[in-house]
């Protein structure tokens, strides 16, 4: 392997600070102890994080977009699961259209979703519901669910499989006892990737969201069009860091690097 | 893989899911191209379930509109090509280091896919005020002497699109990278090719599929992308999924808004296809 020279060494650094720069902004500004946007530059406070227990709105959000999380990627995953058998396991008639429908959602511009869902809520009549806000982000994350535990099902050696069932165990035991803990690496992967892109959804949420099933970004998103403070880079480092340690997570996991060939 | 089944098995275990897609997805999309074709009647501030094409020669023909998809493209392209100049040179950096550093700073590349939009934007927002970091370090440069904005700006707005996207060129690149064979670079070095030849005649060729399927997720991310434009170009630079957004939440008229989506929809998915046939007629070896 070939070292980088001094050329390249110093475009990395440029690339990098490019890329750090504005999480280190959100970062210092949240721990001023100012009341406007400044830095800290005497002495570290914490007064913007304690102040974020006096916003109930941002609190609530959070939960929300913790139960919508939970909710939408359990039942994504649950779908993907058989379907990333069917498509991974069977050659069958369709078997790439069935795999353009599931990952379809990555097509469309999240401005297409966020403006169909809210209709057809309108029009059945659960607008504005967390069973409405709930479907749509199945949708949206069913993409990355699918990927990931259909990587780790082709990916799976079949002799186990074959061994078991010769010996005269049942389909579902099969499945059970040794399909399902050969792609569990695949089905955590693709729950937590579902995961943390529903959590961070904004543009087609934006749209189907009410007052009472308001998203944490999304609620960020309409306090930082009105006005940016110290209040919301403080929620944003407190992100960040939930965001850090899930990453590490994941890394030790399943790899973060193929994780994220997946959402690409 | 896969035996070959006349059964009905696969179309059981993916049932669940195409039946939830058909019902959740494609009516949607049905009941919004229906609705693209109403009215939206001001007199009583309502929707006129009349069919018409009024909404699409309202989109297609006013300049305003024009204008703002005019924006979405050429930022959506600018931004591609930004993406390549400094994303697949990064890739290809990374690729050389050693671990640990090679894990390190691919990940910190790349992590920040997983931290929400709002926040990488929150931070341009800080950083581009009039009081922010650009403004402080430009000025302490004796490069500007006043302090200079770049919020509400095209250059303020691309930055931004930039930083947020350029993670999955990166990644794109990186993942044709690692199909690629250190030996072949050596040999050829030490048949005496230059760096810059090696480069040219042996990497880029080999990492152009990852480039050009990386600016087709950052091309058609940017053409969508609702939060950054939204509060880094702010009412002053309106892009499409900010047109369609203001439309139906201030406006209210919802139908008008679904043509503008609908627009958006299959101008992106006209771009994306006809770049991918052109992809798969040129590479089609090496695409997989």
């Amino acid at each position: 392997m070939r070292r980088n020279g001094l050329i390249s060494l110093i475009f990395h650094t440029l690339f990098i600070i490019f890329i750090v720069a504005p999480l280190l902004a959100v970062v210092a500004v949240s721990f001023t102890g100012k009341g406007y946007l400044s830095l800290p530059t005497d002495g570290l406070s914490l007064r913007w994080f304690r102040t974020i227990w006096e916003y109930p709105g941002f609190i609530d959000a959070f939960w929300m977009s913790l139960y919508l999380g939970i909710a939408a990627s359990t039942i994504a995953v649950a779908v993907a699961v058989p379907a990333a058998i069917a498509i991974g396991r069977y050659d069958f008639r369709g078997r790439e259209g069935v795999m353009a429908v599931f990952l379809s959602p990555l097509m469309i511009p999240s401005v297409v979703l966020g403006v169909s869902f809210l209709r057809f809520f309108n029009q059945v009549g659960i607008s504005g519901t967390f069973i409405g806000i709930t479907l749509a982000h199945v949708i949206m994350v069913m993409p990355y669910a699918v990927r990931l535990v259909l990587a780790s099902v082709t990916g799976m050696p079949r002799d186990a499989e074959q061994a078991a069932a010769t010996l005269g165990a049942s389909n579902w035991t099969v499945f059970r006892r040794i399909t399902l803990p050969l792609i569990l690496p695949g089905i955590a992967g693709g729950w937590l990737l579902a995961f943390i892109t529903s959590f961070d959804e904004v543009t087609m949420s934006i749209f189907v969201a009410s007052p009472e099933t308001m998203t944490l970004p999304v609620r960020m998103y309409h306090h930082i069009a009105q006005t940016i403070d110290p209040l919301i880079a403080a929620i944003s480092t407190l992100l960040m860091g939930a965001t850090v340690l899930l990453l590490v997570l994941l890394d030790r996991l399943y790899g973060l690097d193929r994780v994220l060939v997946g959402k690409g | 893989m896969a035996e070959a089944s006349r059964s009905n098995a696969p179309w059981l275990l993916s049932g669940p899911g195409l039946v939830l897609f058909a019902a959740l997805l494609g009516t949607p999309l049905i009941l919004t191209v229906i609705l693209s074709f109403y009215q939206f009647d001001y007199s009583i501030g309502g929707i006129k379930p009349a069919f018409s094409f009024e909404n699409y020669r309202d989109v297609l023909t006013d300049p305003y509109f024009h204008k703002i998809f005019g924006r979405t493209f050429g930022v959506s392209l600018i931004v591609t090509v930004f993406c390549v100049l400094i994303g697949a040179p990064e890739a290809y950096i990374l690729n050389r280091m050693r671990n640990p550093w090679k894990s390190l700073f691919l990940l910190v590349v790349i992590g920040p896919l997983l931290i929400s939009v709002i926040v990488r934007t929150l931070g341009w927002a800080l950083l581009f005020g009039g009081q922010g970091g650009i403004s402080t370090v430009l000025q302490w440069l004796g490069i500007v002497d006043e302090p200079v904005s770049l919020m509400f700006t095209m250059t303020g707005m691309t930055i931004a699109l930039v930083h947020v996207l350029v993670p999955f060129m990166v990644l794109a690149v990186w993942a044709s990278l690692q199909r690629l064979d250190p030996q072949v670079e050596d040999a050829a070095l030490s048949l005496g090719a230059s760096q810059a030849t090696v480069l040219r005649r042996i990497v880029l060729p080999q990492i152009m599929p990852g480039i050009l399927s990386g600016s087709l997720i950052v091309f058609s991310l940017t053409a969508s992308a609702f939060a950054t434009p939204s509060i880094i170009g702010g009412r002053r630079m309106k892009v499409v999924s900010t047109t369609a957004y203001d439309e139906y939440l201030s406006t209210l008229n919802w139908p008008l808004g679904a043509a503008i989506a609908i627009v958006l929809l299959i101008a992106t998915a006209i771009i994306i296809m006809s770049y991918n046939r052109l992809i798969e007629r040129r590479y089609a070896r090496v695409f997989e």
